[in-house]
């Protein structure tokens, strides 16, 4: 029988089942990080069971870390505790931990797939749930509480009850100026925050084949935004040309890649729902409410409220609709996170801002995914451009897309983020949050109101 | 994890739809190495407003909520700190999924009403809001005045709230199964 790609990685990974009951899923790989990882250690001490296979378990240090040099002495008391336990807890355990002083520490969906732990047709989670991240490689990955790490911790398995493979197609090719990120807000603001829960999202298209493996992990990323369990794009070259010659790939690659290229959805397969955008349609995107659902293009206005949803949005977010946002001052300009913290990102971002400033009175922050992109962007030379232009330029880590750890607005303040919500008080209390690509986020930086960096034409 | 069978409770109006992980609780809330300190950050925000109906809640265990109800972070600390903000059982028109792993896996009953069930009973709590509803996990049931509604929950979910016992004592007595899958693996 014809099989989807979401189908033939979860039935590879079935240990057992039984009538009445979950699936027992094996998991490959598990990514642990100090903000959703203590309790679960604590219930396995409490229990006296021993971490089942350190070896498939990795961790960093990013939600709470400091984006300032200093390390550990900079970090709030609180958070300081989480950090350190964690690295314990590694050391007692035999875990591999990328803490402050790893030349691989940053965001555990940016570090990951650096690092070549991310494998095409393997199960990937976290206590996270951008998780969804590494379908980009055609992993089935997904985001879990604190009681499922413990369950992967004690068994390297989890009870799952079996989602439906959704098909997200994307015809066309990318017009100039539009990327991953505005792929994937038009397709929320198609389908909805919920549209996607109880499936599992493939994208596929002439859209998503042309996307880089980081404009891929952009695509996955915010697939947990529509609500659905994970995000996945079928490996090709590029996925095996970015894995190539990374250290954590199989010792036999070669035989690795002729496994992979079975991982496709058959012909014939069928998917439980399907959606086609014309990717060729779609305009640079930015939200204007509280869920990553409500956006425009750019240049269209916000639409009149249709439901007390979307009223109290844009009472919350102090906007008028009828109006674009275009030309509207903000106060922060927010670049980096697990949805758009990596090189390209970055590139993107300082195509626009070169030989430019960022206008008086805007605070804008680059934030790089991890070590290994700050050091690949600053062997470019774009933290002179960031500079330059007046940004600051910071240590890797989530920093302002969930502001735990001192990196956040002030209350009323407007920001405009490349990260993936824009949730009420996520980027700090009172703060309010437009979601951008980083195209968009530079460009509204140098106009210190919300621009369209098509209209800036590009200097490099 | 506390049993859950039956539960007789007035309803805390909260009927908006996606409500999130963020507003539940707060990422700056979640500096916790424990489960201590959440009923604080429980929707600190929308509590700051007096006439919230959050801060009217007095001993009610359930949360009347719109659709789509703990879309977001996989964050667990939003169902801890419900519990700890004394509720038991949410009740709206849907749920985001790892929200509702989380929720069953730590004896917050989330039950799901169909369209017709959840706005005969926003209605009915507006015009009467001392209204209690009854809700019997084991019959899969909420009843409020002469009003009955069916819900969904899985079966596995359902036995071990009825039992209050968590879900890894099952996992861990897979040890044969996940064993053999590990030598398979291993083999290939």
């Amino acid at each position: 029988m014809p099989k989807t790609l979401f189908d033939k990685v979860w039935d590879a990974h079935v240990v057992h089942e039984q009538a009445g009951r979950p699936t027992v899923l094996y998991i490959d790989l598990h990514l642990i990080h100090e903000v959703t990882s203590p309790q679960a250690f604590a219930g396995l001490e409490e229990r006296g069971i021993p971490v089942r296979r350190p070896e498939r378990t990795m961790a960093t240090m990013d939600h709470s870390t400091p984006t300032k040099k200093g390390g550990l002495e900079v970090v709030a008391p609180a958070g300081r505790a989480q950090l350190e336990m964690l690295a314990r807890r590694c050391e007692e355990h035999g875990i591999e931990i990328h803490d402050l002083d790893s030349r691989h520490n940053g965001i555990v969906h940016v570090v990951a797939p650096e690092l070549g732990r991310t494998h095409p047709g393997a199960t990937v989670v976290c206590g996270d749930s951008h998780t969804s991240t590494h379908g980009a490689f055609g992993a089935l990955a997904f985001g879990i509480g604190t009681s499922e790490v413990e369950h992967v911790l004690a068994t390297q398995c989890l009870l799952q009850n079996r989602p439906k493979p959704f098909e997200v197609r994307f015809d066309g090719a990318l017009a100039p100026g539009v990327s991953a990120k505005d792929l994937v807000l038009a397709l929320i603001a198609e389908i909805g925050v919920g549209g996607g829960t109880g499936h599992v999202l493939e994208y596929t298209g002439e859209a998503v084949r042309g996307l880089s493996m980081e404009g891929r992990m952009t695509l996955c990323n915010m697939s947990i935004e529509a609500g659905a369990r994970a995000g996945m794009v079928a490996p090709d070259e590029k996925t095996f040309a970015y894995l190539a010659g990374r250290p954590g790939v199989p010792e036999d690659f070669a035989g690795a890649v002729e496994r992979w290229r079975g991982l496709r959805t058959d012909e014939g397969a069928t998917y439980a729902k399907r959606v086609t955008l014309d990717a060729s349609k779609i305009a640079p995107r930015i939200t204007w409410g509280t869920t990553p659902a409500m956006g425009v293009a750019i240049d269209e206005p916000i639409p009149a409220p249709d439901s007390d949803t979307s009223r109290r949005a844009l009472d919350y977010m102090q906007l008028e609709s009828g109006k674009p946002l275009l030309g509207h001052p903000v106060n922060v300009v927010f670049i980096g996170s697990c949805t758009n913290g990596r090189l390209e990102d970055l590139r993107s971002a300082a195509n626009v801002l070169d030989g430019r400033q960022v206008a008086d009175g805007v605070r804008a922050l680059v934030v790089p995914g991890s070590r290994a992109v700050k050091r690949a962007a600053e062997a470019e030379g774009l933290h002179h451009i960031f500079e330059r232009a007046g940004a600051e330029w910071r240590e890797p880590g989530c920093s302002m897309c969930l502001a735990m750890n001192g990196d956040q607005l002030e209350p009323g303040q407007l920001a405009v983020s490349t990260s993936n919500r824009n949730f009420e008080g996520r980027q700090g209390p009172k703060g309010r949050t437009l979601l951008v690509s980083p195209a968009t986020a530079a460009a509204s930086a140098v106009g210190g109101a919300v621009s369209d960096a098509r209209t800036f034409g590009s200097r490099a | 994890m506390k049993p859950f069978s039956t539960l007789t409770s007035r309803l805390i109006p909260l009927v908006r739809d996606d409500i999130d992980t963020d507003q539940i609780i707060p990422a700056r809330y979640l500096t916790v190495t424990d489960r201590s300190g959440l009923a604080e950050g429980l929707f600190s925000a929308w509590r700051e407003d007096p006439a919230s109906p959050l801060n009217a809640q007095g001993c009610a265990e359930v949360l009347l909520a719109g659709a789509n109800f703990g879309c977001g972070s996989s964050r667990e600390h939003a169902p801890w700190a419900l519990i700890a903000g004394g509720y038991r059982c949410v009740i709206a028109r849907s749920f985001a999924d790892i929200f509702q792993g989380n929720a069953l896996r730590n004896g917050l009953l989330p039950v799901a009403l169909t369209a017709p069930d959840h706005e005969a009973l926003v209605t009915e709590l507006e015009s009467n809001p001392a209204l209690e509803v009854h809700v019997d996990l084991s019959g899969r049931r909420v009843t409020w005045g002469d009003r009955e509604a069916s819900f969904e929950v899985d079966d596995f979910a359902r036995e071990c709230l009825l039992d209050g016992v968590d879900s890894l004592g099952y996992l861990l007595a897979r040890e044969e199964q996940i064993r053999a899958y590990e030598e398979r693996l291993g083999a290939s």
